[in-house]
């Protein structure tokens, strides 16, 4: 560990503090409908987009119709997405010929990007035409994110509001969203990117001589404006297969650490948001805390795994750190945290491969996405599954001061907390689930690089990931076969909307309620003591579940490695 | 049923059916009420099953020790839940000694007939002669008695019993010691007062409260997270390489499911209603407990429950040049045949303060007494006439004073005694002014200091009075009550209750009258008295039977104390996890990876003493904590900040530690007596 690496995470830290005001602001302000100062140009197109559509964005919706709106709007994005990636072929923009992609794949890539997972399956270079990238993809990049984030402005309203059977309209969230938060930022974060050298083009490719006189084919596409909305949207799907390791796509260490901070952006605004609509930003900051807490520890045991390299290696006479599957530009400081906070985030986009991390190293992204990505999180999902979590946790530990638990002045009680258990029960179910299934069954075995320990973690990694709708992949494990592509894709798919119904159901059930007034008596949400209960409930609830599957991967394969054997 | 003093939960008496019924209870019709002890049992089954068939994996002795342990987590779980329900059976015996076989002198035409309890119907009309015991609820239709209710309420002193007004309800199993009533029924055989006080001690009425269903929801789900996280193992294993016996599985869910808080759920809520009814207060149904738990405010009554029931003399104020000494004796005079608390504290403040010596009323005295038309009393002696009474009324007695300067006087005075709080008796002799009284309400030593408390604990406190508002915000200030209703009328209450609802308040309030019934009924908690009427009694959900509305506040420490006893064993119970993982994790995973034995933290003896010790742990720890679920947790008026962070400072770092330290204890005992 180096005083420049402690710096760096110093620094993000900070950056990630200085940001969540901002965002929040912007966040609180469009889930309110007011006027901003982008209006006067925005505006008219928001107005035409409903005139076009029909759609009246004062007729507010119940949770069910939300609900209802919201899935059929996926469903839709998930069939057009299959129908461009099976018939690229025949459609424009794909200078280099690309053929039409296998069903299962089609189906995984497609479920992938409405979920705002990312999981690629495939190569982008080698397999998606430019058409495919930018209509097929990234617009999903754009919608699943203002879908999440819609989402997460129903729940907060179900706390926020009182005795209402309405919870906004989901079609000018998303609008309002894309319009007026999501394409300014990216607009300007693509312009930085350009300039920094991300290339954005049609072009398909520009041919270089390397220093030993061969010819290399590299590819080029729309990358900087792919990029912005990869990291803000937390989405994670990179044009090139290396991902933000590509110099295309990442290429310095100012933008990596931009980088960073930008898949944080949203997710960090909208506990401010929340914070704000409550009628108190400090239970904003309290969620934060919590975050900040354990992204904090996270990144402090990954950052030592890493620098603490592998015995191993420093008996063959190669000291110093884990560099195995690191970009060397950025080194162990700078890739150990983006891995904690792409999984943290549902990110999923990564500057090194996971796979060729430490065991614990490893183990920490893993950890992250099983907690169900609530630090800071995916845009929206990050806030409501951590909402989740307080629900649990107000409930166990409420009851302690006497009181019917109450949270921001909303009564818990056994309609919430039956709904809440069964969202968080999704993860460990399908995951655990998943993963035993892959385990036992030759298809699943089929795809696996490594053997032992590593090899489970492999398989264990892919299913977080799928269902945390992060996107990460642990490579190693040959994931595009018909078994894998099926199952994560179905994976992918409950992870996502099984949630997401269990917590529209919440909201309803909260907004219809009254709103306790806050007094000496209630449960306190803001202060340290809480900030510490909530993060013993979220490690007790949501990770000893998982305590079993990483002895059995991660730790065990840490202990072999101590004692000088490898998978 | 008199207060009993705090005993040992675990007395021979009660432990000896409880025992018995810890078995009874196996019954699978009952057990399923109890998911979390359903599947544990269901568990123990299988378990049963292995060791009987030798299939599982593990030994014998192994596989029998773990058969034990796991039928006597279902056993402790029952007898929790047994000697709760002993405790409030001993007092249903004895209330249904006390009821006996009651008759009742059913009214037919013109005579009686005598007929059992049993037979008599709402409506029918019964007449209690002196001596008889009153066989049914009911309302006094005719005549005035004294009861001995001590059968219901412990206080051996009677009451009296009137038709109409508000002491008029009189109830089954209290005895009638002089003159006679006719009472009309109003409650059918086995929905008395006394039959729904039995059903409720001895737990057969009772239903899970809102609370209690949530938290059983909770429990539910993370025994189906952890079937989940355990059912997936042995896929996990088989791709390891290895085998993992069904026996330790097993072991391992029923040590992860939240057991402990599960055993004592129903307990807790059986000993917290049983707390109220030794506390003399007669709930209605579990959910109004916890309610009470969750109060923001409180409506008091000034009178009884702010200050001592009596007003008390506490200044003269001569007007017109009169001496303060002659109107001293005079008040005094006045109030020499005034037996009331006020009329006595007249005299002595007269003799004390001002040295009258006068002790009788000369022989010819005649006494007028108080009435509620003239609102004046007095003496009439030969020569002289003395008046005492509410200002307007000696006013009006005495149209002679007129628009005097000694009346614009008295008015100046009284006026300036209500502001301080105090209640002004006008005193007029012979058709002359002489001053006034101040009757000052004496706040009950140490009530600021309990209202403090309240508002620690977010509670806010508003006195009602039938005082004038100056008066009225004078006492309230004195009391350091939050707010104050003055002049209040019952609508006023109704009104008051509802605005603090609509804002999103729980309100509590007693009363007794019927035109108090409304505003018992919309309160959240409404605590009826128990010698108020029975429209009062219908309204409420609670019923104090010693009548003392000062009550109120214990009432909701009690319900805080409900559920924090609830929250802090779900929170241990759910700490405790931990520890039991790095028990069992270990022992379970050692023949697949023998590197794993690192996890094994608190360096356990063997795996199979390892997982012995956590399933042993897991069953100890339910009796061990009987005692605190039927005794309830600590309880501090105190804010809820700090009462968290003793809370979980307790129980959910000391969730987290205990089971380590008990479960390496118990680990160094098996392995050394040589159990595994």
């Amino acid at each position: 560990m180096t005083i420049q690496g402690w710096l760096l995470i110093a620094v993000f830290t900070g950056l990630v503090i200085a940001i969540t005001k901002p965002f929040g602001l912007g966040l609180y302000a469009v889930m309110e409908g007011r006027r901003t100062w982008l209006h006067p140009v925005l505006g008219p197109v928001e107005r035409a987009f409903y005139a076009l559509s029909g759609i009246d964005p004062d007729k507010e919706q119940s949770w069910i119709r939300f609900g209802i709106h919201m899935l059929l709007f996926n469903v839709a994005g998930l069939f057009l997405t299959y129908a461009i990636l099976r018939l690229q072929y025949y459609l424009p923009l794909n200078p280099l010929g690309f053929a039409g992609l296998a069903p299962h794949l089609a189906w995984n890539t497609a479920v992938s990007f409405t979920t705002n997972t990312n999981w690629q399956s495939y190569s982008g270079e080698s397999t998606m035409s430019q058409f495919s990238q930018m209509v097929g993809l990234t617009i999903h990049n754009f919608i699943s994110a203002a879908t999440g984030i819609a989402l997460a402005f129903a729940f907060i309203r179900g706390f926020a509001r009182r005795e209402t059977a309405v919870l906004g309209n989901f079609w000018a969230d998303v609008t309002r969203v894309t319009l007026y938060l999501l394409l300014p930022v990216c607009l300007v974060y693509a312009v930085i990117l350009l300039a920094a050298g991300v290339p954005q083009t049609f072009n398909g490719s520009v041919v270089a001589t390397t220093l030993e006189g061969a010819k290399q084919t590299l590819v080029l596409g729309p990358v900087a404006s792919q990029e912005a909305i990869k990291m803000v949207g937390t989405n994670g799907g990179g044009i090139y297969n290396g991902n933000s390791a590509h110099p295309y796509e990442n290429p310095s260490a100012l933008i990596n650490l931009l980088q960073m901070v930008s898949i944080f952006s949203f997710g960090a605004g909208l506990t401010w948001a929340f914070g704000k609509a409550v009628g108190n930003t400090k239970q904003g900051w309290a969620i934060f805390s919590a975050m900040l807490a354990l992204f904090l520890v996270g990144t402090a045991v990954a950052y030592s795994a890493e620098s603490a390299g592998n015995p191993i290696h420093h008996a063959l006479g190669v000291p110093g750190g884990n560099m195995e599957g690191k970009e060397v530009r950025f080194g162990i400081a700078a890739s150990s945290l983006f891995a904690v906070v792409t999984t943290d985030a549902s990110c999923g986009a990564v500057n090194a491969m996971h796979d060729s991390f430490t065991a614990i190293g490893g183990m920490i992204p893993l950890f992250n996405i099983q907690l169900g990505e609530i630090i800071f999180g995916g845009v929206g999902s990050g806030l409501y599954g951590m909402l989740l979590f307080v629900i649990l946790g107000v409930f166990v530990a409420g009851l302690m001061v006497g009181r019917t638990p109450e949270y921001v002045g909303k009564k818990i009680d056994g309609r919430e907390v039956k709904l809440a258990v069964l969202a968080i029960a999704v993860l460990p179910l399908i995951i655990l689930g998943f993963t035993g299934l892959a385990a036992i069954s030759k298809d699943g075995l089929a795809g696996l690089a490594n053997q032992g320990p590593h090899g489970f973690s492999e398989m264990l990694y892919a299913f977080t990931s799928a269902v945390g709708n992060n996107g990460s992949a642990f490579a190693g494990l040959t994931a595009s076969t018909p078994f894998y592509d099926g199952l994560l894709g179905v994976a992918m798919w409950l992870g996502r909307f099984f949630v997401i119904v269990p917590m529209l159901a919440i909201a309803g059930s909260l907004g219809a309620k009254r709103i306790v007034p806050e007094s000496a008596g209630s449960f306190p949400t803001t202060g340290p003591l809480w900030v510490a209960l909530l993060i013993g409930v979220i490690l007790i609830l949501g990770g000893l579940t998982f305590l079993p599957s990483l002895a059995l991967g991660p730790i065990a394969e840490h202990i072999a490695m101590i004692h000088g054997q490898q998978f | 049923m008199a207060h009993v003093a705090s005993r040992s939960v675990f007395t021979a008496d009660l432990v000896g059916p409880a025992i018995a019924d810890s078995f009874r209870k196996l019954d699978p019709r009952t057990l399923i009420r109890n998911p979390v002890m359903f599947v544990t049992a269901v568990v123990a089954t299988l378990v049963t099953i292995m060791l009987v068939g030798g299939i599982g994996g593990g030994t014998v002795a192994f596989k029998g020790q773990l058969v034990f342990w796991l039928w006597l987590t279902v056993l402790f779980g029952n007898f929790a839940e047994a000697l709760a329900e002993g405790r409030g059976k001993a007092q249903a015996a004895s209330l249904r000694a006390t009821k006996g076989e009651l008759t009742g002198k059913r009214i037919v035409g013109s005579g009686t007939e005598t007929v059992p309890a049993a037979a008599l119907k709402v409506g029918d009309i019964v007449l209690v002669e002196n001596g008889d015991l009153i066989p049914a609820d009911g309302e006094v239709v005719e005549g005035v008695a004294s009861v001995n209710e001590a059968a219901i309420t412990g206080e051996s002193a009677p009451v009296i019993r009137e038709a109409g007004g508000d002491r008029s309800a009189v109830t089954a199993g209290t005895r009638v010691v002089s003159d006679s009533l006719k009472v009309r029924v109003t409650a059918g055989p086995g929905q008395g007062f006394l039959d729904r006080m039995i059903a409720l001690v001895e737990g057969a009425e009772r239903q899970k409260t809102p609370n209690e269903i949530a938290l059983t929801i909770l429990l539910v789900g993370l025994t189906i997270i952890f079937l989940i996280a355990v059912g997936t193992i042995p896929m996990f294993a088989k791709y390891a390489g290895g085998l993992v016996p069904v026996v330790i599985l097993s072991a391992l869910l029923i040590t992860l499911i939240p057991t402990t808080i599960a055993a004592l759920l129903s307990a807790i809520g059986i000993a917290g209603m049983d707390r109220l009814v030794r506390f003399n207060v007669l709930a209605k149904s579990g959910r109004a407990v916890e309610a009470a738990g969750d109060i923001d405010v409180l409506l008091l009554d000034k009178t009884g429950t702010i200050t001592v029931g009596d007003r008390q003399a506490s200044e003269f104020r001569p007007v017109g040049g009169v001496a303060v000494g002659e109107m001293a004796e005079a008040a005094l005079l006045a109030s020499l045949a005034d037996e009331t608390p006020e009329g006595r504290s007249i005299v002595v403040l007269a003799r004390e303060r001002f040295h009258v010596t006068t002790t009788a009323l000369p022989g010819d005295a005649e006494v007028i007494p108080f009435t509620a038309q003239t609102r004046i009393s007095g003496v009439k002696t030969g020569t002289s006439l003395i008046q005492k009474g509410a200002v307007d009324s000696i006013l009006k007695a005495n149209p002679g004073v007129g628009e005097t300067a000694a009346a614009t006087e008295l008015r100046r005075v009284t006026d300036e005694i209500a502001r301080a709080g105090m209640t002004p008796l006008a005193v007029a002799k012979d058709g002359r002014l002489l001053g006034a009284i101040a009757l000052k309400d004496i706040v009950k030593a140490g009530i600021r200091e309990r209202f403090g408390e309240l508002r620690q604990m977010g509670i806010r406190t508003v006195m009602i009075t039938g005082d004038n508002p100056l008066t009225a915000a004078a006492i309230a200030a004195e009391a350091g009550v939050d707010d104050f209703l003055a002049q209040a009328t019952p609508e006023d209450k109704l009104a008051y209750i509802r605005k603090e609802q609509v804002g999103g308040r729980l309100v509590a309030m007693c009363g007794d009258g019927t035109n108090d019934a409304p505003a018992l009924a919309q309160a959240d908690v409404g605590v009826a008295m128990n010698t108020g009427t029975q429209a009062a009694r219908e309204a409420g959900n609670m019923v104090d039977l010693d009548s003392d509305p000062t009550k109120l506040i214990e009432i909701v420490g009690l319900g805080k104390q409900l559920l924090m006893t609830r929250g802090a064993l779900t929170t241990f119970s759910i700490a405790n996890d931990v520890a039991k993982y790095f028990a069992i994790l270990p022992a379970m995973f050692v023949v697949l990876y023998p590197g794993l034995a690192i996890l094994n933290v608190m360096h356990l003896a063997t795996p199979t003493s390892a997982i012995l010790s956590a399933i042993i742990f897991n069953a100890v720890i339910i009796p061990l904590l009987v005692p605190l679920a039927l005794r309830g947790v600590k309880y501090r008026p105190v804010g809820a900040g700090p009462l968290l962070a003793r809370n979980l400072g307790i129980y959910g770092l000391g969730g987290l530690v205990a089971p380590f330290v008990g479960i390496k204890l118990i680990d160094i005992a098996v392995s050394g007596i040589g159990l595994a």
